[in-house]
């Protein structure tokens, strides 16, 4: 299994163009409706690889990864590491609590050091929007997005674009894109830069999408991109298809952006009984890490052959690797892939 | 350093209160002793206009930096400098040694911080000040929380007759955010503000300029809501005015799409909309001073994700040109745009200057109007080049520049 050469002018793809003509991976706002499907169709090699027991693969033999968090992260890292590291990069971590972005050095003197070093491939998450851009005009080599502040987190986006169009295949219902589906995106949508990823990404693929969270956690003019906004749940999850839960982060709960836990709970948890206004067997996911009993309930978190929770998180993997061999493919001198 | 000998400057286009016309300006002992339609005397300097305009030099009303060369540069020849410096001007003494730092080729006009460390709760010595040589006062980049303290502070500005420079942002509102709410805060994923905190303390610094019988002048009004209040205010013969910088007549929040930093301003970029409203407010004289705000930022304050970076942008040297555009494009004529960049601000200085009048200082900028060149923020004369029309084609330049009847530069 190499590297499927870019389908140039098959009927998705335009004619004459490259499958995939970007060195970074900044946000899911960069990339057009095909470039999403190439990512998702690519990603599939990388699902059945990584159920087999032997899940070695070379393509990135040789090549060094950095992943620069500079945000707490265990998820995503182990993610992006486990991803390297099946395709035989060496995969180095880098945190920022034990770096020198501690000691004063800016966020662009650590860009080129990281540049310094010969790193094939930057992964950064930092807690500012932009910064991701910020470090890939300073570098040398393909950086991909893990996380910028509150602007977007376009491989999560993607993993949740696989783990949506393989359980609609696995029911019997496959499709290329989302024509025709709704998805209900709830929860702390202001401060979450998944939001966006995931608003841009289902809407570049035909879903429609309903946002639903208190004003004070809707950001504003999220009409304007495309989003139906919604401040009551059960009118919002009214015939959906999928529903999307977001965590709601302890900081928020101080009672400054919502009055009480409890309160949300009543408004905006996810119930048994609350899923039923939705479309019958409509599918549930979340990005994780959950809060159990706040903004889902167990026993629909772990709703066997609703709840794709588990599927994401492994998707994540496959995406991931996608996104290190594609965004690699020029400097590895892939037959085809010249920038 | 002064002027020795007369000089008269012959064969321009004098920029007058009442339109542009030809003629000749002589400057005798760092005055105007005349001007119109006058010959030079035996034994004056002649200086060939050769058709340029002959202006009065700018009065840059808030400025954040004392930095000459970028001033020099924009054919700027006095500025009001803001209260927020390193130590904040809340001291006599430290007005007294500002207001001495430009002379003699640059004059500095500083405005004393209205509360103590700016802090927005104790009165400085604002009396003190006055006498050391305040032209002003300021409440500094951020608005003053406390309702009971800005009626004192002007109170205090109406009994000594000095203007107060106010912030127009609520602070609760502003919060941390370095966007305008709408879709592109939402779309860059920036912490953002509605543009209402403008209006609101407007609002409330209209009511409390009325209630004290104060003169109050809105540094940056940047939205059409706040706009049509300062509108409103001054139908009813109340003493407001209002400014704006050229970021917000020139630039929208979509020019902060690359999370550029040098598009980090304070107040943020607004919307489309609120761009017309500033320049149908520049038109209709709702505005009535463009200043540069200039605030040069070094890299290590502006080479960092947006909302990390410092705001500001270092305007000094294309006030003139952004102004000039506003002229080409048939928002105001010449006339009017000096009004906006030298006559008024001195006005509220209450100074002898920004005006082609005899017997006022002999501060004049030459004027190639129509001169095209390249904003370049890696050329530029300020101490830093944070400019938010970087590589932008503009046209006007000050081809030679006298403060006091003294050639700056030879």
């Amino acid at each position: 299994m190499t590297s499927s050469p870019p389908r140039i002018a098959s009927g998705r793809y335009p004619a004459g163009r490259q499958a995939f003509p970007h060195r970074d991976l900044t946000g899911i706002g960069q990339l057009e409706r095909h470039e999403i499907l190439y990512l998702l169709d690519e990603a599939e090699q990388w699902v059945e690889l990584n159920r087999r027991p032997n899940k070695h693969h070379d393509a990135l033999a040789g090549l060094t990864i950095i992943n620069a968090f500079f945000e707490n992260s265990t998820r995503t890292l182990l993610s992006f590491e486990i991803a390297g590291k099946r395709l035989g990069a060496d995969v180095v971590n880098m945190h920022a609590a034990q770096s020198s972005v501690k000691k004063g050095e800016t966020l662009i003197d650590t860009a080129i050091t990281l540049n310094a070093m010969n790193a094939d491939a930057i992964v950064i998450r930092h807690g500012s929007s932009g910064a991701t851009q910020l470090i890939a005009s300073k570098v040398d080599c393909p950086v991909l997005n893990a996380g910028d502040g509150q602007h977007e987190h376009p491989t999560q986006a993607l993993l949740d674009a696989l783990a949506l169009r393989e359980a609609l295949s696995d029911r019997g219902e496959p499709s290329e894109d989302f024509t025709g589906l709704t998805v209900v995106i709830c929860g702390d949508i202001m401060h979450s830069r998944v939001a966006r990823s995931n608003l841009l990404c289902l809407q570049a693929l035909g879903a429609s999408v309903r946002l639903c969270a208190p004003p004070p956690l809707m950001p504003p003019g999220v009409e304007a991109i495309g989003a139906q906004v919604f401040h009551d749940f059960d009118a919002a999850l009214a015939g959906a298809d999928v529903v999307m839960m977001l965590r709601l982060q302890n900081e928020r709960m101080s009672g400054q952006f919502i009055p009480s836990e409890r309160e949300y709970h009543h408004l905006y948890g996810l119930t048994k009984k609350r899923l039923d206004a939705a479309a019958p067997e409509a599918l549930v996911m979340h990005p994780g890490p959950m809060n159990r009993g706040v903004e889902i309930d167990s026993d629909v978190a772990d709703l066997v052959d609703r709840s794709l929770i588990t599927r994401q998180v492994e998707m994540g993997v496959a995406i991931r690797m996608t996104c290190l061999d594609v965004l690699t493919r020029s400097a590895r001198g892939v037959e085809g892939w010249a920038l | 350093m002064k002027q020795n000998v007369p000089l008269t400057i012959t064969g321009g286009r004098l920029v007058l209160a009442d339109g542009v016309r030809d003629g000749a300006v002589r400057l005798v002992d760092g005055r105007i002793a005349s001007l119109g339609d006058i010959a030079p005397e035996d034994g004056d300097e002649i200086v060939e206009a050769k058709g340029r305009l002959v202006a009065p030099g700018l009065v840059d009303y808030g400025v954040f930096a004392v930095d000459k060369p970028a001033f020099h540069f924009g054919g700027i020849t006095r500025a009001a400098l803001m209260p927020d410096q390193s130590p904040p001007l809340d001291l006599p003494s430290r007005v007294a040694y500002i207001a001495k730092s430009g002379k003699p080729d640059f004059w500095v006009h500083p405005l004393a911080a209205a509360t103590r460390g700016l802090e927005g709760t104790q009165l400085a010595e604002i009396g003190l000040m006055r006498e050391a040589g305040a032209r002003g006062i300021a409440t500094g980049r951020r608005w003053i929380a406390d309702t009971g303290a800005m009626l004192r502070l002007l109170q205090y500005a109406a009994m000594l007759d000095l203007t107060v420079v106010a912030h127009a942002e609520d602070g609760a509102l502003a919060g941390d955010a370095v966007a305008t709410a709408g879709e592109m805060a939402t779309r860059l994923g920036l912490p953002s503000a509605p543009a209402e905190a403008e209006a609101l303390a407007l609002a409330r610094d209209i009511a409390l300029a009325e209630m004290a019988g104060a003169r109050v002048h809105f540094r940056q009004v940047t939205t059409r809501a706040g706009l049509d209040l300062v509108r409103a205010a001054k139908a009813r013969g109340l003493r407001i005015t209002a400014g704006v910088t050229p970021a917000h007549f020139m630039l929208s929040d979509l020019a902060t799409a690359e999370f550029r930093s040098f598009m980090r301003l304070s107040p943020p970029l607004r919307i489309e909309d609120d761009r017309q409203a500033v320049i149908a407010a520049i038109a209709d004289g709702t505005i009535d001073v463009i200043a540069s705000g200039h605030d040069p930022r070094g890299p290590e304050q502006k080479r960092l994700p947006f909302a990390d970076a410092a705001p500001g942008m270092a305007g000094a040297e294309t006030l003139l040109a952004m102004v000039l555009t506003l002229v080409r494009d048939g928002t105001i004529d010449m006339a009017r745009a000096f009004d906006l960049v030298a006559t008024t601000p001195a006005r509220l200085l209450d100074v002898e200057a920004g005006a082609l009048v005899a017997g006022y200082e002999a501060d004049i900028a030459l004027i190639d109007p129509e001169k095209p060149w390249i904003i370049d923020s890696g050329k530029m004369a300020a101490t830093a080049g944070n400019t938010p029309f970087d590589r932008q084609p503009t046209q006007g330049r000050v081809t030679a520049l006298f403060k006091g009847g003294m050639r700056i530069g030879g």
